[in-house]
């Protein structure tokens, strides 16, 4: 065991943190509303007074000069440069939580189809795309899901067909996140009916302004529109806009299905969600007495730290294992997505229930605590308990793939 | 940056986890716990001795290998998953870290050699320190002992006693003191000794440095619920590890039962949950000796949080193996109790985590 990152990275730290007290208090021009529950849900939180305003995109930009993000992605696509040190990145992600000093952009342009382009593009497409995407100029959805392929993904059934030098797309997708902000899709359909469920998908990059796209916002339970519908009719983009070849599809979506899992529940922000629970404990009463005062809930609280803890200390145990090559935690990685959204939910669901009827206030009671970012947070953690594979399908890998159970048996007709 | 146990301590693992598949089988086990079989006991005693499992803690200059608590976690991970029937938190953990860091100089020399050499064994009760039941409790007045200490550990053979007062001030007793009674208290677990101590005006050789500094007490509490924690978690990676080959066999309805999603979902839910464990344990280990202001904190939480993984471990996959699951014909049992012995040893789960709350001033 040695938890030294070693002597080249002190100065590294120094720098990081140097940067994060410039910038401390830093906050977002209102481009929408937004942001404050996204940063209950980064557990970042900005200071609504700050002296800095910039614009996301100008921190994305801010951010990258400096190395920050989009370490590894070469310069001529907007990228820093930079090597992987991922190292270096777990400093980073840990100062700024910290300091609570925003991170970059997310989102599935960022965390996902950047990757895929860089593993799977053309020189063209990795031209064209990546730096707007880096820069925050161009956001992304992602078509995969549809009303009868959800959990079976692969049965999905929106096709694309190529004529004369285009494909012509018609079918629609479901529960496509920020479709209504965004410029792009990526999305999966079927080119080759005749040839098996998952070799007859590819894999084509949409812009959203096409003609022939509609698409109907659905209001999720936090009661925002966070996802939409979305159908197409006779939808027609260039050939070149397919990633990798005809059929290829399947592969790579699952190429980067991992990005989305891992990035779901980031420990550093359960850690910092925890802590302002604890604040508010401290803070709020009950007859008179602290809420942390009161043996159930501080018990509670203790239950939760625990699991906390344990999921830090994993994630470190994770960085160990990608540095060192032969650590072997196959399973460790797959355990991520189902453990760190199902702790996550708990938490801010303690949260409420410490709070009692406080805890059921939502959007602009004037007892509100945290903005009912606990609420919206313990909603929100439902749909991701729900989303990028439910937590059945996860349990479902990690005893199929981690301990070598056998699949289901096939059903040869649905009843 | 390296996390996890490094490679001889991986090494010390399997071996001792390899060592007690190889010679204790559930069978043996049973006549261990029958006390039918005491020879056997002892020649599994006698072959983790050899391994050198009883000088790990002891410092070079005392002839141990002077290794780190780590190691010992690496150690007492591969007695859980063997439910090996031998003392160690007490004998081989406790008692030589409450020596070394209690001891006088004069103490130190002759006990922790003689740890080295087997020839003195210790047996530890600090049940009075954590949470003195009724009848229970000691009196500690001059270097006379009076009291009834519960729950000792790893006393059978034991030559000596470290047991605490409340106050948190180590001292030994000898076995042998007239005024020591010695009653046996039979648990579900039958793996492991549990005495009962009678003191009336026994001679009580004190730890000098424990009546200085109180945290001393505290540190060697920490140790054992570490290691007790460890202990836990091997026997439930030896649980899931059953629960999934006998999945992978036993068939009904024409299918083997671990295609059926109820029982997958239960083996998943039971290896993610243990999965973090793992990097906890190890962390507590590593600050116990080097980032001693985190240490209390992560002692407690890992003690408390791997006690409750393992209790919903040790059920479920008793659950997997049905009716075969509750028989004694499996001996899957004896898992199921030695995890349930560790629950409650040195601190249940609701007593650590309040006192995880204390150490970071939440409950005033
Ligand atoms: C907040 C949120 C955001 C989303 N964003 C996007 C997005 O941007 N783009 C996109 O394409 N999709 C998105 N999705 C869709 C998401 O991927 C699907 O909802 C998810 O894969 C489940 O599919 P489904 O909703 O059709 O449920 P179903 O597949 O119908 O599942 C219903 C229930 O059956 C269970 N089930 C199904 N199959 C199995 C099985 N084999 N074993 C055990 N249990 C099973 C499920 O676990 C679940 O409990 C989002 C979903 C949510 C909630």
């Amino acid at each position: 065991m040695d938890l030294n990152y070693g002597a080249e990275y002190d100065d590294f730290r120094k720098d990081v943190q140097a940067f994060c007290k410039e910038y401390q208090g830093v906050s977002f021009k209102s481009e929408s509303n937004d942001n404050e529950m996204s940063d209950a849900l980064s557990g970042s939180s900005v200071n609504k007074k700050a002296a800095k305003e910039v614009t996301r995109s100008e921190w994305q930009k801010i951010l990258i000069e400096k190395g920050f993000i989009a370490r590894a992605i070469p310069k001529e696509y907007g990228g820093y440069g930079g090597e992987t040190d991922i190292i270096k990145s777990r400093i980073i992600a840990t100062e700024f939580s910290k300091a609570k000093v925003p991170g970059g952009m997310g989102g599935q342009g960022i965390d996902m189809l950047v990757p895929t382009l860089l593993e799977w593009g053309t020189e063209e497409q990795k031209q064209q795309y990546i730096r707007p995407t880096l820069h925050g100029e161009m956001i992304w959805c992602q078509g995969y899901s549809e009303p009868n392929a959800g959990s079976d993904l692969a049965s999905l059934q929106t096709k694309a067909e190529l004529i004369d030098g285009n494909w012509v797309i018609n079918g629609q997708k479901i529960w496509t996140s920020t479709a209504q902000y965004s410029q792009m899709m990526f999305c999966l359909v079927r080119t080759e009916p005749e040839a098996s469920k998952h070799a007859g998908i590819s894999f084509i990059l949409i812009p959203m302004e096409t003609p022939g796209i509609e698409i109907r916002p659905l209001v999720d339970m936090t009661l925002k529109a966070g996802f939409n519908e979305v159908f197409f009719d006779d939808v027609t983009v260039p050939e070149e806009n397919i990633v990798a070849k005809r059929g290829e599809g399947w592969s790579v979506a699952n190429s980067v299905l991992g990005h989305e899992r891992g990035s779901l529940a980031d420990p550093n922000a359960t850690m910092n969600r925890l802590n302002t629970l604890i604040n508010m404990m401290k803070e709020q009463t009950i007859d008179g007495r602290r809420l942390i005062d009161i043996p159930s809930y501080r018990d509670r609280l203790m239950q939760v730290q625990g699991k906390v803890m344990a999921s830090q200390a994993h994630s470190l145990r994770l960085l160990s294992s990608k540095i060192n090559p032969g650590q072997n935690v196959k399973l460790g990685g797959m355990i991520q997505k189902l453990v760190g959204t199902e702790l996550r939910h708990e938490l801010e669901g303690l949260a409420i229930d410490v709070l009692g009827e406080i805890g059921t206030l939502y959007e602009d009671s004037p007892y509100l605590k945290e903005d009912g970012s606990f609420q919206f947070t313990y909603m929100y953690f439902l749909g991701l308990i729900i989303g990028g594979g439910t937590n059945q399908i996860q349990k479902n890998i990690i005893s199929e793939r981690g301990l070598g159970m056998p699949k289901e048996p096939k059903v040869t007709e649905a009843s | 940056m390296f996390f996890g146990l490094s490679e001889e301590q991986e090494q010390f693992h399997d071996y001792v986890k390899k060592f007690l598949t190889d010679n204790v089988t559930v069978d043996e086990i049973r006549k261990i716990a029958s006390g039918e079989d005491v020879a056997l006991q002892q020649e599994i005693y006698g072959g983790l001795i050899n391994l050198g499992i009883n000088a790990l803690l002891v410092p070079e200059e005392h002839g141990g290998l002077g290794a780190d608590l780590l190691s010992a976690v690496a150690v007492a991970q591969g007695l859980g998953a063997g439910v090996g029937p031998i003392p160690f938190a007490g004998a081989y953990v406790m008692a030589p870290i409450a020596l070394n860091l209690a001891g006088s100089e004069a103490q130190k020399k002759k006990y922790l050699s003689q740890i080295v050499s087997n020839e003195t064994k210790f047996g530890v009760g600090l049940s009075e320190y954590v949470a003195a039941r009724e009848d229970a409790g000691i009196d500690l007045s001059g270097d006379k002992a009076n009291g009834k200490a519960l729950f000792v550990i790893d006393g059978d053979e034991a030559d000596y006693f470290l047991l605490a007062n409340k106050g948190g001030v180590l001292f030994l007793v000898d076995a042998k003191d007239q005024g020591v009674e010695v009653t046996k208290l039979t648990s579900v677990d039958k793996t492991r000794s549990y005495l009962e101590l009678t003191l009336k005006n026994v001679i009580a050789e004190v730890l000098p440095e424990s009546e200085k500094n109180p945290e001393i007490a505290k540190k060697v509490l920490d140790a054992g619920r570490i290691i007790f924690a460890a202990d836990s978690l091997g026997a439930s990676e030896s649980m899931i590890e059953k629960a999934v080959s006998y999945a992978k066999e036993r068939k009904q309805f024409n299918r083997v039962i671990g295609s059926f999603q109820a029982v997958k979902h239960m083996c998943a839910e039971m290896a993610s949950d243990l999965e973090p464990c793992y990097a906890m344990l190890w962390q507590a280990a590593h600050s116990f000796d080097h980032s001693p202001e985190e240490a209390r904190l992560q002692a407690c939480q890992a003690k408390s949080h791997i006690s409750e993984v393992a209790k919903m471990v040790s059920k479920k996959a008793t659950e997997v193996h049905g009716g075969m699951g509750f028989t004694d014909l499996l001996g899957l049992h004896y898992w199921f109790k030695r995890i349930g012995l560790n629950r409650q040893l040195l601190g249940g789960p609701e007593l650590i985590r309040e006192e995880a709350a204390e150490i970071q001033g939440f409950n005033q």
